[in-house]
């Protein structure tokens, strides 16, 4: 459906990913060297006006006629580098692409000059984090399978977020990123990140502005931005405890299994029972195990992005905020902020009940595991055991 | 006090707290009539803390356990006498314990409950005055009691019959049976090493599987509490959910329900393992009971290789003084000893002083002869008797630890029951989010 969103009479042709348009629409307002402020042009905002009445329907998925993949990562060995390359696979029927599937290889620098140029084009829009470039805590080796798989993930659903995105799913650097062979020539600028972009904005801000003059949304704004990263951030912190406490208790397990079986090995009739229950410990071991790395690959990886999001949100209010700012400019971020709760909302309510999920069939697998050996020594397993006699 | 002052006393308690050990029991130990344990009802009801003098005269607090019994015909007639009872403290079931383990050398006495804490998870307070310390061990004494009742040899005990029903005097009771003095010399025949020649082998096996049981049991109950520290810590982490939630869902509009009660189901979920491994420690228990059991299967071997030793030793003795009765008789020194030496250096001593010897070896040899024969017959007597109730143990053993494990699994599908509903239940809530 390429139905956009724009009442046919107004700019409809202004969603259209003509490329010189749009660079013509924002390179002008956009130089750094100058200072000047953000995209002004009336229909620019008029289109990011138009964004929270359509939220609604864009968010409904029937309308997802965009699909994209991250996968297979490689390993790129050069004379002066080692890095790894992504696949990014583009399945669309959107008119604006010349053709329907895209394969092509990224890496991750080049997603963050992706999300460098959102961010210059659309300093008013929220836009999804990237996973970190090192990481620093776990000091996971840069190259391990489980670090690249985590980048992975989140580099997928980066672009998955933009191309759910009503306004940043129709920038042309997105469709450069995702459908040409060298992204090198298209890199023309040098990756501008949000704090060079952010410092102008705030300077220019700052000149104009006075305390009293915050509007009270952006206030609420920040205070609601303030206590959510500090929560989500709180959340991160208990998931990673208890996926530290786990990983104890199924170190003490895999220690606990064998005194069953080496007691089993002194005696005679209570050899097979005792053995019975070492299995059965192993076996909780290894649902133990699943749960982890499910807490591990599921909820923490959602968490952190959320985290990141808090981060970058509280800085970008701060700009809008205190920026003198054309009443429009306002509602975008409003609109875009409904549709950025909206998400967050979704995801983290689907990660929650995926983690919950997890934990049902987690305790489910062990009382069968349990039952089991209860009915291999010929014990009803609801029964109790002063009632009935042992068999 | 006892009406009769003896045997017609019948019935069976269920005190329903027992339930996991009493239950095992139970069915191992009614054999009505023959025991004590058939005629007599008999609980450990409660305990209570004291405070008094000690023997050096300074002042103690101790807890002391009420020891209740009740006729068994009475129960089973449907009359409701209220119970006989008594108090006694740790110490004075030890006093009974050790009797017993000298006067019945070839009984594995069971064990009494531990008396200080061991294999403590964290949570767990090794203090001998924390109530739940308190409560399991009263189970455990009760325990020991109901074992020893219901034992085919060690229910006719006269001392123990005492033990249950009369408060005062016990103690001295005991010591005029001049056990006491056995025991000393117990004891240190247990720690001594001496090499037996030719012990039963069957013996030298069960106590090979002692010393082994004694090492996995601990292992494994060392394990356990390792365990169940670490699952201590994933249930109480998660009442930081809880509490997160809370004050997240203070600030969400429409999130804000479904944050809040999950972080009930959190707060519930990290409390429900308190109960949940308390009711492990009585699985811990019961394998602990059989830890200590091998040190009784221990000393019954260790009481064989001694009895063993001392009718080889008196052999030996006899053995020796034969010859040289034969010697003297003879005249012909096989083996050396200085009154041979002697009597080649300096001359064969005087016929009376020979005849003399003479006499007093044949009276020594009678004499060794009759020692020979009890040490024999203590020996095999003891083989005898500590073989019956070596299999009898055995019996016990599996029956009680296989009802152990199973007692294990019941506890993991109850825990796993639990986690299946809180975490359902935060689904439910996180679906509202």
């Amino acid at each position: 459906m390429s139905e956009h969103t724009v009442p046919a009479d107004l700019s409809g042709h202004m969603l259209d990913l003509d490329e010189d348009e749009d660079l013509e629409v924002f390179s002008k307002s956009t130089s750094l060297a100058d200072g000047s402020s953000m995209p002004n042009s009336p229909s620019s905002m008029v289109n990011q006006y138009r964004l929270e009445e359509d939220d609604e329907e864009q968010q409904n998925g029937n309308t997802k006629d965009i699909f994209i993949t991250v996968d297979n990562p490689e390993s790129h060995v050069t004379a002066i580098e080692t890095f790894i390359m992504y696949r990014v696979l583009t399945k669309t029927t959107r008119s604006e692409f010349d053709s329907c599937e895209y394969e092509v290889h990224r890496r991750y620098q080049d997603f963050l000059w992706l999300r460098s140029k959102l961010e210059e084009n659309y300093p008013t829009l929220i836009i999804h984090p990237l996973p970190e470039k090192f990481v620093m805590k776990g000091m996971v080796e840069r190259f391990s399978n489980d670090f690249i798989e985590t980048r992975r993930k989140a580099l997928h659903r980066f672009l998955n977020k933009i191309s759910e995105h009503p306004i940043l799913s129709y920038n042309q650097h997105f469709k450069v990123f995702l459908t040409a062979q060298e992204l090198a020539p298209h890199r023309k600028q040098s990756a501008g990140f949000l704090s060079r972009m952010g410092e102008t904005v705030r300077a220019v801000a700052n000149s104009v502005r006075g305390l009293s003059s915050r509007p009270e949304e952006f206030t609420l704004m920040q205070e609601y931005l303030e206590n959510f990263s500090n929560k989500i951030c709180s959340v991160n912190k208990v998931t990673q405890r208890v996926i530290k406490e786990q990983r104890e208790y199924l170190d003490e397990l895999k220690q606990y299994s064998p005194t069953y079986v080496q007691w089993a090995g002194l005696e005679g009739e209570l050899a097979e029972p005792l053995k019975d229950v070492a299995s059965c410990v192993e076996r909780c071991s290894k649902e133990t195990e699943e749960q982890i790395q499910h807490l591990s690959q599921v909820l923490l990886p959602i968490l952190h992005e959320y985290v990141l999001c808090g981060e970058t949100l509280k800085m970008q209010v701060e700009v809008d905020g205190l920026a003198d700012r054309v009443e429009m400019a306002n509602n975008a971020l409003k609109g875009d902020w409904s549709h950025w709760q909206n998400s967050m909302r979704t995801d983290l309510k689907s990660a929650f009940i995926s983690t919950a999920e997890k934990n049902v069939e987690y305790y489910e697998k062990c009382l069968a595991v349990w039952e089991l050996f209860l009915l291999s020594q010929r014990v009803e397993p609801r029964k109790e055991l002063d009632e009935e006699d042992v068999s | 006090m006892s009406e009769d002052g003896r045997e017609e006393l019948v019935g069976t308690d269920d005190d329903s707290e027992n339930m996991a050990v009493d239950g095992s029991l139970n069915n191992t130990m009614v054999e009505e009539g023959c025991t004590l344990l058939g005629r007599m009802e008999i609980c450990v009801a409660e305990a209570e803390k004291r405070s008094g003098k000690n023997a050096v005269n300074m002042q103690e607090t101790f807890t002391v356990y009420l020891i209740e019994t009740r006729p068994m015909d009475a129960v089973a007639d449907g009359r409701n006498p209220a119970p006989d009872s008594l108090w006694r403290r740790y110490s004075e079931f030890e006093l009974l314990r050790n009797y017993l383990i000298v006067t019945y050398p070839y009984i594995v006495v069971p064990p009494l409950p531990e008396k200080r804490a061991e294999f403590v998870w964290h949570k767990l307070s090794a203090d001998n005055m924390d109530p739940d310390f308190v409560e399991r061990r009263r189970v455990g004494l009760e325990n020991f009691l109901l074992r020893v009742a219901s034992h085919p040899v060690l229910s006719n005990d006269k001392i123990l019959y005492h033990f249950l029903t009369e408060e005062q005097g016990w103690k001295e009771v005991v010591y005029e049976t001049g056990f006491q003095a056995k025991a000393d010399s117990w004891l240190r025949a247990l720690s001594a090493t001496f090499r037996v020649r030719n012990p039963d082998k069957r013996f030298m096996e069960m106590k090979q599987y002692s010393d082994e049981l004694q090492s996995h049991a601990s292992q494994l109950l060392r394990a356990r509490a390792k365990v169940a520290d670490r699952l201590y810590g994933v249930y109480k982490v998660h009442g930081n959910y809880g509490r997160v939630f809370s004050e997240w869902s203070a600030i969400e509009r429409e999130m804000g329900d479904g944050l809040q009660s999950a972080g009930h189901h959190m707060d519930a979920y990290a409390a429900s393992i308190d109960d949940i491994l308390e009711e492990e420690e009585h699985y811990a228990d019961q394998l602990k009971e059989y830890l200590f059991y091998a040190e009784a299967l221990r000393a019954v071997c260790r009481k064989h290789e001694l009895t063993q030793f001392e009718l080889e030793m008196a052999s030996q003795d006899l053995i020796s003084k034969k010859q040289q009765r034969e010697e003297l008789a003879t005249g012909i020194v096989r083996t050396f000893s200085f009154k041979g030496m002697t009597n080649k250096l300096f001359g064969q001593e005087a016929p009376e002083q020979r005849e003399a010897r003479l006499k007093l070896l044949e009276e020594l040899i009678v004499e060794g002869e009759e020692a020979v024969k009890e040490k024999t017959v203590e020996c095999e007597e003891h083989v005898e008797r500590a073989w019956v109730d070596m299999q009898r143990f055995k019996e016990q053993k599996d029956k009680d630890l296989r009802e152990a494990l199973i007692n294990f699994a019941v506890m993991q599908i109850s825990m796993c029951k639990k986690g299946i509903q809180v975490w359902s239940n935060a689904k439910e809530c996180f679906l509202k989010m």
